[in-house]
């Protein structure tokens, strides 16, 4: 009933800040932003990089296709000329490619003043490795458009996964195990911090003495972990309903090119139309069954919220004990949430190993070691996770969010009245084992 | 005032590691009354208040409230405590503030509202209602913490240094209640190194000094049992002379300072100077302030440690 009383307080003091409606507007937003962003400025940020071709083959000359990035030219002048034009800048490269045998290897310098990278060579490699290929096809007398449809890559595979046979999607997988495994992370650092500060304020303000004159320390440590879990959970909720938002809104955009197939044509891509057939597609099989290429996201989002609250409960307790611990001063804190925090970065390591290879024995046991389980697991979830695993992962991580409880417990109650003196580790050793 | 004792402490004892913060204290506490719980800073006060309350569990000894073994789901909402170091949250509202502090004392929103209505009303803090707590002077959280503290009409109410902090006129205002509080039924501790509050306040003090009770009783008991036996007599003439079995401690033209261990001496002594044609214009005995008591007692014990739980 009173922690009751503190959750409720907990929650509506978080909720109520200008601050929560902010971050909970604005994170999507900024995430968008970034990623937009990131990807925009991958594109835009590379400079434009002017080669010369001198072309004596004949093989080339006004058939290379410039990019965004790499623009060609060409030129008849001699090749020293051309490089006295090089080094007074007056182009980024030169290319010199005399006449060649066609069946024996080559090797073409570029000339620049700088370090290229890799982009002017593995372009122009592509493209002319291209037209030797149409050069020697052409010399053997072979139609082109034969050539090209008899070359045409026509073999896919599909992963068939268990005695269902279900067709598994390595790539959406990847996705959304990374994805959820990262949300993960950032929702266990932020809400555990915000938990941590909060016991810290409480007791550098001297609140805490009065509070549990009336209710347990327990009582005040749980009722301010599960604040914050509520706090949290309106916030997933509201990014859920944003989502779905957007997505109604987007729906009838997408069903609309259904619809009018006239019009999908018009647009005269075929391969377009047929990706919104399979986008249709997608869209009616997630509706039916929850299920998107093989991943049921319907359960994904069940493990993501169990995890979440695992994750965030087992690791929300070891934080609030470790901001009963600090006494005045940041530095303590930094010191000591350096501790907690590195198993949560070890399991951003693992997750990477984990989506390589789900089934490796790193990842199994980084999905059942409760310290790292939530992130771990949560990143293999979507490839499908045989149930034993999961079983043990949830009994494990259950076990350890009690365990890490009833430690934190300890050390809050004796910590949080702890006033003046830096408190040494081995002190908490102490508190740790005392009976009362 | 009632007889009963409301609370009773019996051979309390709570260590941390080495350190004996408090070692076998007992005491016991009669219903309405004001006691001061005295000793200098570190003197395990603050661990003797935190057991009361019930924040930390004894190593041994026994706590009972109304004859009944101390348990903290019962008994937490009888009590008001107010320790020395207190604080409130910065960001919340006064008066929400007064109303989650009596929730966590078990009052239903209805009663806790009404409740603070009336101590807001009393103690002149109507206006501060939708303040919010960070942009109070000291002075006016301390009243806040008061009635937060009293809101829930304890039977026992803790108050450590509750002066401190406080201007006269504010210090007199809280004063006042506490005498109402303790004439209502109200059984009050009152922790304190400040003498002088004490012998204005108390009926019942206990000093502890390094864990271990020093002394227990009525101030009126304490200063007799710490007497020397100290009298001045004063004449409107020269004073003669003085018999020979009280040794004179200081004198001037008309009084005397003297000491004497014979209780009949005083008698003997104003007896004689009447009968030497003295005037006798006053005659008194000296009894020690409870701070010569204190410092006598606690002055000479190595200097108290500080509070600490290693």
């Amino acid at each position: 009933m009173k922690t009751a009383i503190i959750i409720q307080r907990e929650y509506l003091s978080r909720v109520k800040k200008r601050s929560f409606i902010i971050t909970t507007l604005l994170l999507p937003l900024l995430f968008i932003v970034f990623m937009v962003g990131t990807s925009y400025l991958a594109t835009k940020s590379t400079r434009e990089k002017n080669v010369v071709v001198v072309d004596q083959s004949g093989l080339v000359k006004d058939k290379l296709k410039s990019t965004n990035s790499v623009k060609y030219s060409y030129s008849d002048l001699s090749v020293e000329q051309l490089k006295e034009q090089l080094y007074a800048d007056s182009f980024t490269a030169l290319v010199y490619m005399p006449k060649f045998d066609l069946d024996k290897p080559q090797t073409f310098e570029i000339f620049s003043n700088e370090n290229l990278g890799t982009e002017v060579a593995s372009n122009l490699r592509n493209q002319v490795n291209e037209l030797v290929r149409a050069e020697r096809i052409r010399l053997a007398g072979i139609d082109e458009d034969k050539y090209k449809s008899a070359s045409a890559d026509m073999v896919s595979f599909q992963y068939i996964v268990g005695k269902e046979e279900k067709k598994g999607n390595t790539d959406l997988a990847t996705v959304i195990g990374m994805a959820s495994g990262f949300l993960l992370y950032i929702f266990m650092l932020l809400y555990g911090a915000s938990v941590m500060t909060s016991v810290m304020e409480e007791k550098t303000n001297r609140i805490a003495e009065i509070i549990v004159s009336s209710v347990k320390p327990f009582q005040l440590m749980m009722g301010k972990i599960v604040g914050v879990a509520l706090v949290g959970l309106t916030q997933v909720a509201l990014w859920v309903l944003f989502l779905v938002i957007v997505g109604m809104v987007a729906m009838p955009f997408i069903s609309g090119m259904q619809v009018d197939p006239e019009q999908a044509k018009a647009l005269s891509e075929q391969a377009m139309a047929g990706g919104n057939n399979e986008a249709m597609q997608l869209v009616t099989t997630f509706m039916q069954t929850g299920t998107l290429e093989g991943v049921n996201l319907i359960t994904t989002f069940c493990w993501f919220i169990f995890y979440f609250l695992g994750g965030y409960f087992l690791y929300a307790a070891l934080f609030a004990a470790v901001g009963s611990l600090v006494n005045e001063g940041q530095q303590d804190a930094q010191q000591f949430s350096t501790i907690i925090t590195l198993p949560i970065i070890f399991s951003i390591i693992i997750m990477s190993t984990a989506i390589k290879d789900p089934n490796s024995g790193l990842a199994v046991f980084g999905s059942i070691f409760p310290l790292t389980s939530p992130i771990v697991m949560m990143a293999r979830i979507p490839f499908g996770v045989p149930t034993f695993q999961l079983l043990m992962s949830v009994l494990c991580l259950a076990g350890g969010f009690v365990l890490t409880t009833l430690l934190a417990a300890k050390i809050y109650r004796t910590g949080i009245l702890m006033y003046g003196k830096k408190i040494t580790m081995k002190e908490v050793g102490k508190w740790i084992i005392r009976k009362n | 005032m009632q007889d009963q004792v409301l609370l009773s402490v019996q051979h309390l004892k709570k260590a941390y590691g080495a350190h004996k913060a408090v070692d076998d204290i007992s005491f016991d506490i009669k219903k309405g009354s004001i006691f001061g719980l005295l000793g200098p800073n570190g003197a395990g006060k603050s661990t003797l208040l935190r057991m009361i309350t019930g924040i930390f569990h004894p190593d041994s000894g026994t706590i009972s409230l109304e004859g009944q073994p101390f348990d903290g789901l019962k008994h937490t909402d009888l009590i008001g405590y107010m320790p020395e170091e207190r604080g409130l949250y910065k960001k919340m509202k006064v008066g929400e503030h007064i109303l989650y502090l009596a929730k966590l004392k078990g009052l239903d929103k209805q009663t806790a509202t009404e409740k603070a209505k009336y101590w807001v009303e009393r103690l002149q803090m109507s206006t501060w209602w939708n303040k919010k707590v960070e942009d109070l002077s000291k002075g006016m959280s301390q009243k806040l913490q008061f009635v937060a503290t009293v809101i829930h009409e304890p039977k026992l109410l803790i108050l450590d240094e509750p002066f401190s902090g406080l201007d006269p006129v504010n210090a007199n205002v809280i004063k006042e209640e506490i005498f109402r509080l303790a004439q209502q039924g109200t059984t009050i501790i009152f922790s304190t190194h400040r003498m002088e509050q004490v012998e204005e306040i108390c009926n019942q003090i206990v000093l502890v000094n390094l864990g271990k009770k020093l002394l227990d009783g009525t101030v009126d008991g304490v200063k007799q049992q710490f007497k020397e036996h100290i009298f001045t007599v004063s004449t409107t003439d020269v004073v003669k002379q003085l018999p020979d079995y009280v040794k004179i401690i200081e004198s001037n033209e008309y009084s005397v300072r003297f000491q004497t261990a014979d209780p009949d001496a005083p008698n003997r002594v104003l007896t004689q100077l009447i009968a030497q044609g003295n005037h006798i214009h006053s005659f008194h005995e000296h009894l020690p302030s409870l701070n010569d008591i204190f410092i006598r007692l606690v002055g000479t014990s190595p200097t108290a440690r500080p509070f600490s739980a290693a």
